[in-house]
């Protein structure tokens, strides 16, 4: 089966209202031209599940945000998403704030069908008490409470990774995975953008295997977008693009989202985009963070 | 000797991971990074520690100089995922740095101010304090002690799991809590006070319980006679140069105070 899709077939797939899974870790590894696509689309009103970076940020300030699930949203070397900030501070969405962990049971709970697993995270803290839906329950087998946290069941999720086939055989070779298998599993469809389309056989070489962390069933659609997650890394392929990131941090102090979105985003196709910020050759040159 | 605060700090907040045997140790921030880096190279070889982003290493890397692609002494694999199950493990020690602590010991790096649905400052989210607090030893780090940082009454959303009968667990007593050392610019304190109040455990050189008290914002046990915080010695300054050739400590405090301040 074919999967190859264009990034604005994904987006003519989401719907207003939708619960959107968004892989990567702040500003590593995320579906950036497709948050773009979004950002171009008049999709809205979406519930976003992230360990988010810009894309919940653009998202929020694009108006596309209903309401957002997370446990932080960060730059890592800007701490803060300016974005995401502006938005809260304003009382502009909804929100379910989780620890990082009970995110990760979430989308497992979600991935195999059960409608909670029960976890001691968040016992004690604010997070039972300012999440009304969260039940806190016995449990059948010992004294002790426990945080029943929910399914996170996502209508789409939204990845990226280094290569793909075009039957959805994804591969991962940076360090970390994050938790894109999780978000593969738990959606009912699941679109990645690849930096580099591959035939099938690549995969049978040495130990190419190992790095492919779902099956192809768990994919629906492949987008090749070299270079797609800019601004955010893909390593090793490429790093965070840190003198973007700070543009676009300082867009939310003087000229507002609107001018960055005009200036690279909106009436822009994807390679329009890339020549804007350099070019792919520019993109694939970015450094390593060290950390 | 010459030293500087930064280096007291490190050296200090070593200390916290000595008796820890065999747990992950992580400093989130330059200086409890580098104090879990010396603890592994010196006071408690047995520690593990991870390069901050997915490899579990067998030897700290420094702090400062690396470049991209530098070799280091992985051992295992650790992404995010498996960094979960070390810590609902309960076998890890983190020494992080919340933006406030309240007398409980609960700490917030949410959001401040304002209410929870509309904050005046939103800062980064609860990210892992929850799920830490309650699986395994917390101790934080505070590079500037103020009843900004120690805040009266509750934190505004209270992350991380402390020593509040309210809102203990059910099945749960307060000894299932494990926040060990409160290390800041002036002190070194921890929850062992009467009913696991704040206590004063070494004041830093130059540094008197009377300050400690006026920048705190609720009241903290002061024993009769409070030791000074050991200075660093030669061998752990060493090591430290070691770990952080281009002294980014230097530039973690205001004015890199010098670790004496009598």
């Amino acid at each position: 089966m074919n999967k190859q899709m264009t990034a604005a077939d994904v987006v003519g797939q989401l719907r207003d209202g939708m619960t959107v899974g968004i892989g990567g870790w702040g500003p590593r590894r995320k579906p950036m031209a497709l948050i773009r696509e979004i950002l171009r689309s008049d999709v809205k009103d979406l519930t976003v599940v992230a360990y988010g970076g810009a894309d919940v940020g653009m998202l929020c300030a694009a108006g596309k945000v209903k309401k957002v699930v997370f446990a932080f949203v960060s730059l890592d070397f800007i701490p803060l998403e300016p974005y995401f900030r502006k938005a809260r501070q304003n009382s502009d969405i909804e929100i379910m704030e989780i620890d990082e962990g009970m995110m990760l049971l979430g989308l497992r709970a979600a991935a195999w069908g059960i409608p909670f697993i029960p976890t001691q995270l968040g016992l004690g803290t604010d997070v039972i008490k300012v999440n009304k839906d969260l039940k806190v329950i016995d449990s059948p087998y010992d004294d002790k409470e426990w945080v029943a946290m929910p399914a996170l069941r996502l209508d789409a999720s939204l990845l990226h990774v280094d290569r793909a086939d075009e039957r959805g055989v994804c591969q991962v070779k940076g360090p970390d995975l994050y938790m894109d298998d999780w978000f593969a599993r738990a959606a009912d469809k699941t679109f990645v953008t690849c930096d580099e389309l591959v035939d099938t056989d690549y995969f049978a070489e040495g130990d190419e295997a190992r790095y492919v962390f779902w099956e192809r069933a768990a994919t629906t659609g492949v987008v090749h977008i070299p270079g797609g997650a800019h601004p955010s890394s893909c390593s090793p392929l490429y790093g965070f693009d840190v003198p973007h990131f700070k543009e676009y941090n300082a867009s939310a102090k003087e000229g507002g989202f609107q001018a960055y979105f005009e200036k690279y985003i909106a009436d822009t196709s994807e390679e329009q985009y890339q020549e804007k910020v350099g070019g792919l050759d520019a993109i694939k040159q970015l450094p390593q963070p060290v950390y | 000797m010459n030293y500087t605060l930064a280096e007291l700090l490190i050296c200090a907040s070593s200390d916290a991971f000595r008796n820890d045997g065999e747990v992950l140790a992580t400093g989130i921030g330059l200086i409890p990074r580098l104090a879990a880096s010396l603890a592994m190279k010196t006071s408690n070889t047995d520690l593990m520690m991870t390069d901050s982003e997915a490899w579990l290493l067998s030897e700290p890397n420094p702090v400062s100089g690396r470049k991209p692609g530098q070799t280091q002494k992985a051992e295992t694999w650790m992404g995010f995922s498996r960094i979960f199950d070390n810590v609902w493990s309960g076998k890890r020690h983190a020494m992080v740095g919340p933006t406030q602590i309240d007398q409980y010991g609960q700490a917030n790096i949410s959001c401040i101010g304002g209410t929870y649905d509309q904050p005046k400052v939103q800062m980064l989210g609860v990210r892992g304090f929850p799920g830490n607090s309650i699986s395994h030893a917390n101790s934080f780090f505070v590079p500037s002690h103020n009843s900004r940082v120690f805040v009266k009454g509750e934190c505004d959303m209270v992350a991380s799991i402390g020593y509040n009968p309210e809102r203990l667990p059910k099945g749960y007593s307060l000894d299932d809590i494990d926040i060990r050392r409160v290390i800041t610019d002036l002190c070194v304190m921890d929850f062992n006070g009467p009913n696991h109040q704040l206590q004063l455990v070494s004041l830093h050189p130059g540094i008197t319980a009377e300050q400690v008290v006026e920048s705190t914002g609720f009241d903290i046990s002061v024993p009769d006679t409070v030791p000074t915080t050991v200075a660093p010695t030669q061998a752990q300054l060493d090591i430290i140069a070691e770990l952080d050739p281009l002294n980014f400590r230097s530039k973690q405090l205001k004015d890199n105070p010098p670790g004496d301040r009598s």
